[in-house]
């Protein structure tokens, strides 16, 4: 590998979107804010261009950039789906940008930035690497947090989000040089090398380790580093916190995973326990804290704190099938989430947006469409069959059991049973209270797009699962083959 | 013909139904017309294919009939598996019977919403049938939980009484917190066997440790459905708030399903645990039988003492089939059956005056019999048929229960049939408030007799209650081939592991003794009986 030429056909997605945001921001600062719609639709056409390049160019597992860049199956199922994820978030948003007067030019570029910095994560092969797309994605996602200058909670979001972040890098960008110091390697593959040699792991390493986590787990939002998140989501505008829930979350925890399994891969003992604490401590966090809330998008970082937990499990099997499970989760909660951020976008009473739990009162008399898309992602969240939820837990059980963590999946489920509780209740407000004022009509062309889609997914997912569960079972498999 | 997929159309034909309902427009009163008169179609329709099985089922055979197989999860062994034996059969005709008559017994008292009130009872249908055909652990899982949203919706929104909300939460989280613990057996069987393939896993045989915890998390998914004392609280509550409808379909079909999974799943796969556990569900019904049976005399609402009459009557379902008795098992899917109808037209009975009156309290009524002649009759078979009168359904049921209990041990059998004594006095009571006495009250003076669409709704339901309780060998002779191949799988283990259970041995011989007068000196004298011989028996007493 040295000496040559970096395969850069492996990079071909991010290179594609690196000088598609650079073209695109140049375009902008000509065209002006006038231009915010057509640059919008050129960064969805070059999300689904990096799509394209990611399904059907990267065939083979390469490592390239001297170690400092991996494209495999693994990261080619998390960077489509993180694609998704964004052309979605940024598709809900150009009605709403428009109406609310932030419809800058710089909002689509800068979620095209973000969005390669996840890529690069997804995609890294050495602790420089994990560090630089980290921080890609986190300073786009400040400022996009922060976007509604004029506004005092979008504001506090955004900064509230830096310093945290910040903090988060800091202790990530610490455990990563300890574990340099005590190896002498940043490169996944020697730190892999090195870790199966050493028999006896140094303490040193261990609290490394728990850095890197740290880190990590603040970035996935899993207990206890989750404080930032209901503050940013309820803080920042509606359809970047759809943005937020989604493909930074997928992104990061597709991170986690590349991260414990491959360098870490042989410390399982070391950080299972840690992984296992998370895991429970979120679902026990995401379920009962969601009970009392009354703003719907505090409501949904709760829950996607609890989704978290659940997904954590599968990382805490250290398994093929956890991971698998792991990846067929993330891909329904993308599903789940958008859709439900796209009902919450619909929720305007006279040109106003309203966040209340309690303006979804009677909804399903005033607006039978909404309230049905939205029960439907409500029943799946909370795991009912034959909606997606239920499978994307049933896999994730199957693997807690497989690997003998009964522990994980009683209280996975028993959680569930309380989470189902909140889920319920937007339910009970939909459709048996009285209603009030119905929100405006009609929904933007976009929103009705995006919710009849990921309905559709939610509903029939039980018609066709091998579709998506055996791409996943094959992504999980190339991260464990090599 | 044969070879058509009886059981996928009657399980999806009620989907396509609820979708035609979904798509209509228009002004809201043609909606509901169009609505009530589609859910109706396809509700009978339903039936009709149903009965097709009925008829098609081959009922010397104990194998799984009707068998369809698609791939659904290849790479995991788990398929679109469907079938019905002599035992589920039978409950995919109770579902498919009762809710034609559930959407013809809301034609007038549902006024609200009437749309999404008919494709809630079609989805539920489906959901109800499938459950029941499903060959695959997995599909049988999502139809079982899938129940639960058509049904929250109904008694939440459809629902009378001011604690709606609260009933409807607590019956669903009260049977999820059940479900899910039996996900996660799911889950182990399926690691442990590699397949969620039904008849796959009733042939795999699991450690007797790991038995012990499998059976423990079935039993708390099936207990809280049947419902079993002390988890049935939340069948009062339901039952109370839900329209007559849904109390219909909450009596007549979504209690079995819990007795259903304990047949079909906690006793033939997990035969070893179930002879341990024997005791704790004996003492469970009886407390249920005697316990919720004195309750229901203090009832001063008329739902809520049908509700508490349910617990009791599913108190012998429980305790017949853990004799683990061919006749304890016959009596126990009989009874099933038989309160499947009865209950159900007992809340049918209740909304009658409900929809007249609007209240449930007993004491608001009483006279009746003066001017709703009809319905005092029709109230007094479906009364008697609770009891248990021989002649009527409610009477084989219990007989055959009892008879297998005695068999197990006399205590339990004499403590429920206690139970049969206090079953009486709650209805009688709740009958003579009702019925009889003087006319006193003025509105109850202008009530009108049944309509003739009341009396189509109770005229099927009078006839089976008679013909269940007349010629019980219609319904016993299709589920005795399955009974028989349920109890030879298990007369191994239990006979080695438990020898004080005293299971008698199929090839019984003949017996002499003339048939009895009551159901408790019966059973002690007939610890080997043979299934057909004491139906038998039960016909020539009957005839007397």
């Amino acid at each position: 590998m040295t000496g040559q030429m970096p395969a850069f056909a492996a990079a071909a997605p991010e290179i594609l979107l690196a000088i598609a945001g650079m073209g695109l921001l140049l375009y902008g600062a000509f065209r002006g804010n006038g231009a915010t719609r057509e640059i919008a639709y050129l960064v969805i056409a070059s999300y689904i261009a990096a799509a394209a390049l990611v399904v059907f160019v990267v065939e083979v597992p390469t490592v390239t950039f001297s170690g400092l860049f991996v494209a495999d199956g693994f990261g080619a199922f998390a960077k489509v789906l993180v694609l998704l994820g964004s052309a979605l978030g940024l598709l809900i948003s150009l009605d709403y940008i428009e109406r609310e007067q932030m419809a800058r030019f710089e909002y689509p570029v800068l979620f095209l930035f973000a969005t390669l910095g996840m890529m690069v994560m997804i995609s890294a092969g050495d602790l420089i690497t994990l560090y630089l797309g980290l921080e890609l994605q986190s300073l786009s996602l400040y400022v996009i947090a922060a976007f509604r200058r004029d506004m005092v909670r979008s504001a506090e979001a955004g900064l509230k989000y830096f310093v945290l972040g910040a903090l988060s890098s800091g202790m990530l960008l610490y455990g990563a040089s300890l574990v340099y110091g005590f190896t002498g390697t940043t490169s996944f593959a020697g730190l892999a090398a090195t870790l199966s040699a050493e028999a006896p792991v140094s303490i040193g390493l261990v609290v490394g380790i728990v850095f890197v986590s740290a880190g990590l787990a603040f970035k996935v939002s899993a207990v206890p580093f989750h404080m930032w998140t209901p503050d940013v989501y309820e803080g920042a505008p509606t359809p970047v916190t759809a943005f937020f829930a989604v493909a930074p979350k997928i992104a990061a925890i597709a991170l986690f995973i590349r991260v414990m399994v491959g360098p870490f891969g042989e410390l399982v003992a070391q950080w299972q326990q840690i992984v296992f604490a998370v895991s429970i401590l979120s679902m026990l966090l995401g379920a009962l804290a969601a009970i009392w809330q009354t703003n719907i998008k505090r409501l949904m970082a709760y829950s996607s704190i609890g989704h978290i937990g659940y997904a954590l499990i599968g990382l805490a099997t250290g398994t093929e099938e956890g991971v698998r499970g792991i990846l067929v989760y993330m891909a329904i909660y993308l599903a789940m989430n958008v859709g439900t951020f796209a009902c919450i976008l619909c929720m305007r009473v006279n040109g106003r947006m309203v966040e209340g739990i309690d303006d979804l009162r009677g909804l399903s008399r005033t607006n039978p469409m909404i309230a049905l898309a939205l029960a439907i992602f409500m029943f799946s969240m909370a795991g009912i069959p034959p909606l997606a939820g239920f499978f994307g837990k049933l896999y994730v059980f199957l693997a807690a059991i497989n690997s003998g963590l009964y522990v994980l999946a009683v209280i996975g489920v028993l959680t569930s049973v309380i989470g189902a509780y909140y889920y319920l209740r937007i339910v009970k407000l939909m459709y048996f209270d009285d209603p009030v004022e119905g929100f405006d009509q009609p929904i933007d062309r976009g929103l009705s797009v995006v919710l009849a889609g990921t309905g559709l997914f939610t509903l029939f997912f039980f018609a066709f699962p091998p579709a998506l569960v055996n791409r996943a079972a094959a992504a999980a498999a190339t991260l464990f083959g090599g | 013909m044969g070879d058509w997929p009886f059981l996928t159309l009657t399980t999806f034909l009620p989907l396509v139904g609820a979708a035609a309902i979904m798509a209509m427009r228009g002004d809201e009163e043609a909606v509901a017309r169009n609505a009530r008169n589609m859910a109706l179609w396809t509700s009978l329709a339903t039936f009709a294919i149903s009965l097709f099985v009925w008829f098609l089922f081959d009922r010397s055979s104990a194998d799984f009939q009707f068998v369809e197989k698609h791939d659904w999860f290849p790479e995991y062994n788990i398929a679109y598996h469907m079938g019905v034996d002599g035992i589920s059969m039978m409950f995919v005709l109770l579902s498919t019977l009762l809710v034609p008559i559930c959407i013809l017994a809301s034609w007038r008292s549902i006024t609200s919403r009437v749309k999404e009130y008919m494709i809630a009872f079609l989805v539920l249908e489906t959901m109800m049938v499938g459950m029941f055909c499903a060959l695959d652990y997995v599909l049988f899982y999502v139809f079982f939980e899938g129940v639960l949203i058509p049904m929250f919706i109904i008694i939440g929104v459809w629902g009378s009484g001011t604690r709606r909300i609260y009933a409807a939460f607590k019956f669903f989280l009260f049977t999820l917190l059940g479900s899910v613990l039996m996900l996660l057996a799911l889950i182990a069987m399926y690691l442990e066997a590699g397949t969620t393939d039904i008849p796959t896993l009733l042939a795999t045989d699991f450690a007797p440790a790991m038995q012990t915890w499998l059976w423990l998390a079935l039993f708390a998914s099936f207990a809280v459905k049947v419902p079993m004392w002390p988890v049935h609280t939340w069948l009062p509550d339901a039952h109370v708030e839900a329209p007559t409808a849904g109390s219909v379909i909450l009596a007549g079909v979504l209690l079995k399903m819990g007795g259903y999974g304990f047949l079909r799943f906690s006793i033939p796969m997990l035969p070893e645990a179930t002879a341990d556990f024997t005791p704790l569900v004996f003492a469970l019904s009886v407390i249920a039988i005697i316990y919720t049976s004195l309750v229901a005399l203090a009832q001063q609402d008329m739902k809520k003492l049908i509700a508490y009459s349910s617990v009791a009557h599913m108190g012998f379902v429980t305790m017949g089939m853990f004799t683990l008795t061919t006749q304890g098992i016959q009596g126990s899917i009989f009874q099933m059956l038989s309160h499947g109808i009865v209950s159900a037209a007992l809340f049918l009975c209740v909304g009658v005056v409900y929809d007249r009156l609007h209240t449930r309290e007993i004491a608001r009524y009483g006279g009746l019999w003066n001017n709703m002649p009809r319905y005092a009759i029709v109230f007094m078979i479906f009364m008697l048929g609770s009891v248990g009168l021989p002649g009527t359904s409610g009477f084989v049921g219990e007989f055959l229960s009892l008879v297998g209990a005695f068999q197990v041990s006399t205590w339990v059998a004499t403590l429920a049939t206690i139970g049969i004594i206090l079953g009486a006095a709650y209805m009688l009571y709740l009958y003579r408030a009702v019925i009889f006495g003087r006319l006193e009250k003025e509105d109850l003076k202008r009530l009108k007799d049944l309509s003739p669409r009341e009396v189509a709704v109770f005229a099927p339901l009078v006839a089976l209650v008679f013909w269940m309780g007349i010629y019980p060998m219609s319904f016993i002779g299709v589920m005795e081939a399955s009974v028989d191949r349920l109890m030879a799988g298990y007369e191994m283990p239990v006979i080695e592991d438990t020898p004080p259970l005293e299971v008698p041995p199929l090839e019984a011989p003949p017996l002499e003794t003339p048939p009895l007068e009551t159901p408790a000196e019966t059973g002690d004298a007939s610890p080997t009986r043979s299934p057909g011989e004491s139906a038998a028996l039960e016909r020539e007493g009957l005839g007397r």
